[in-house]
């Protein structure tokens, strides 16, 4: 492999949809915790619900493509009420113990043989992007952008999930420059404050669970289109966990961070293996096998991430002042 | 002694002729500490009340039972004739009835701007859906931001207004949460401590604009312990002392009462407390 080879490889892993998929998790992290500083660590359930409950609708039911979405989205958005509703009174802590613990508990659920007639057990689901890519208005060929080649179908699925990206982007920029995220600020910075000038602070941080839940919705079914199978083990715990590198990674009060944090956090990811590969290949890392790099990268992801902590706590985006770790 | 606030004579739980805030056998333990024991107090309307007592009297516990940041062990109060207890804090705020708190609460990573306008109420932008709709709420937030401007000026805070409020000093952050629990025009104002901490010439301007919000109709109760400013604005001062209310009167007799200077200096002590600031003593038994 050469390093136009590898560059080619990472700028592919900038747009593709299992990118946005992230992208779009860590928009509606960001409403979580950046703008109302809620610690939700089941983000990945959100998402595994948008997708799940899009093939089911697909599948089952036999929806189209938009009576599909809604069933997905409505499926997060009841997640976020029946974790949020109990636990949004209490501590912020409760909130973070609970979503841990529902999302391991959903990805034990939706796996199992039991649950497969609804979810397709340990197989997941396949085959339920037709209407979708029933859509495509690209002719049939390929399509060359520079250094990657794609077909009609994959240009379409790109087209589609960063015109979601960009809808979120300016729903979320427009809400939070509104007084409604004003509010969720001062939730952020202190809710026995913001009680005390008469705001309801269980709607709004309800309102903003379910809203942060539903954008990771649409982050899940893109994850799944472009290959068409949603498995369980998509939905680890590894999912929530990239998403938040990729929150903390651009900026978690930001808009773009997310954005810019997914793409840097994928090509990077894509680079390291790439070039671990290339010296494991050269003998230069002879305590390393070639099938280890795979996991080795996300360890050398790990020390970036810590050096960005301690050098750039706010992300690349984040304002110093207005956000560092603190939720 | 007559007065105008009080019906009969000036004594602990005494009837105001005009009372907005009426609170009966409210209690509070913490373990085995009863932290509030308060049998009956009136807090009179359109004056400025002075809550007062040594440390641990239980004053801002019984500041957190009445605007419903914590449930009390038994008791009742009305506010304007309304059942208040049990009631969530944000609806007690929505009444009319904002407390600001003693450990300073100012949302520290918005702009001080963004703090004022945060506390006016009834924003159609703090809706969901009309957040996205701009002209519902841009000529409402222009009316609030002149009001926090105005505001702002008055507590000396305008230099600061587009700095986060993790950016100001204690004292400025003392000012600004009570620039903006007076964003919503409440109706009673509760402030704990709203001078510790400030500036002793800024002080004098403070008091100046708490005696026009009394003017303009708004009921002031306090919870202070420089004496000095006890004296100079208030109408009427309660003292607690270890959770009960101990006196009541206008500020000139409450000075001199036996149990005050009791529950301030010990039984022993006969000074007058006028001339002591209260918070540098040490509370005896
Ligand atoms: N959350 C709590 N848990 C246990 N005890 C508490 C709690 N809050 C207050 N107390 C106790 O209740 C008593 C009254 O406390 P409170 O804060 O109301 O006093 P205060 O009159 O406001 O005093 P200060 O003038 O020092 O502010 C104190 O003895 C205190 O230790
Ligand atoms: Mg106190």
């Amino acid at each position: 492999m050469d390093i136009i080879q590898i560059l080619s490889l990472a700028l592919n892993e900038l747009v593709a949809p299992m990118t946005v998929g992230y992208i779009l998790c860590a928009i509606g992290l960001a409403v979580h915790f950046g703008f109302t500083g809620l610690l939700n660590f089941g983000q990945a359930a959100f998402a595994a619900l948008g997708a799940y409950g899009y093939g089911y609708a697909v599948l089952v039911f036999g929806w189209d493509l938009w009576g599909a979405i809604l069933f997905g989205l409505i499926c997060a958005m009841a997640f976020a009420a029946l974790l949020g509703i109990p636990t949004l009174r209490l501590r912020a802590d409760y909130l973070a113990i609970v979503t841990i613990a529902a999302s391991q508990a959903l990805r034990f659920t939706v796996g199992s043989s039991t649950a497969a007639p609804i979810t397709g057990g340990s197989a997941g689901q396949s085959q339920f992007g037709e209407s979708f890519y029933a859509l495509n208005p690209f002719p049939e060929g390929e399509y060359n952008l520079g250094t990657v080649t794609l077909t009609n179908l994959e240009l379409w699925m790109r087209v589609v999930a960063w015109g979601l990206v960009a809808i979120a982007a300016l729903f979320v920029f427009a809400l939070t420059r509104s007084p409604w995220g004003r509010v969720l600020k001062g939730i952020r910075e202190d809710e026995d404050a913001v009680r005390a000038l008469g705001k309801n602070v269980f709607a709004y941080k309800l309102q903003a669970l379910v809203i942060g839940g539903s954008i990771a919705a649409f982050g899940g079914m893109v994850f799944v289109m472009s290959s068409q199978a949603n498995e369980p083990t998509n939905w680890g715990t590894n999912f929530t966990f990239i998403t938040w590198t990729i929150l903390l990674l651009g900026g978690a009060a930001t808009i773009l961070g997310p954005i810019v944090g997914g793409m840097v956090f994928f090509a990077l990811l894509t680079l390291i293996e790439s070039f671990l590969e290339i010296l494991v290949n050269a003998g230069l890392l002879p305590f390393l096998l070639i099938e280890q790099v795979a996991q080795i990268r996300f360890l050398l992801v790990g020390l970036i991430l810590m050096l960005l902590v301690i050098f750039r706590p706010q992300g690349f985006f984040g304002n110093k002042k207005e956000m560092q770790f603190n939720g | 002694m007559a007065n105008d606030i009080s019906v009969g004579k000036a004594e602990p739980g005494c009837k105001k002729i005009d009372p907005i805030l009426v609170a009966d056998n409210v209690t509070r333990q913490f373990g085995g500490l009863t932290a509030v024991d308060v049998k009956h107090v009136e807090i009179p309307r359109g004056k400025i009340t002075a809550l007062i007592g040594p440390n641990g009297a239980g004053k801002t516990t019984f500041f957190n039972l009445l605007t419903g940041f914590d449930k009390p062990n038994t008791g009742t109060w009305t506010y304007e004739g309304k059942d208040l207890a049990g009631m969530p804090s944000y609806k007690v705020a929505r009444l009319g009835m904002i407390r600001t708190f003693q450990l300073t609460k100012a949302l520290s990573l918005l702009t001080v701007i963004d703090n004022m306008r945060l506390g006016a109420q009834g924003q159609a932008g703090e809706g969901f859906f009309k957040a996205f709709i701009r002209p519902l709420w841009s000529a409402n937030e222009k009316r609030i931001t002149a009001k926090a401007d105005e505001l702002l000026t008055r507590f000396k805070l305008d230099a600061k207004r587009e700095d986060y409020a993790a950016a100001l000093s204690g004292g400025q952050r003392k000012l600004l949460e009570m620039a903006r629990a007076l964003m919503s025009d409440p109706k009673l104002v509760m402030l704990d401590e709203p001078m510790a901490g400030v500036n002793p010439a800024l002080t004098q301007s403070l008091l100046e604009h708490i005696k026009d919000l009394k003017n303009n109709g708004t009921t002031v109760l306090f919870v202070e312990h420089d004496m000095h400013m006890v004296r100079n604005i208030s109408d009427w001062v309660i003292v607690m002392a270890e959770g009960k209310i101990v006196a009541e009167g206008p500020p000139s007799q409450v000075m001199k009462d036996q149990a005050v200077i009791d529950a301030y200096l010990g039984a022993h002590a006969d000074t007058d407390l006028g001339t002591v600031a209260i918070n540098k003593i040490k509370v005896g038994k």
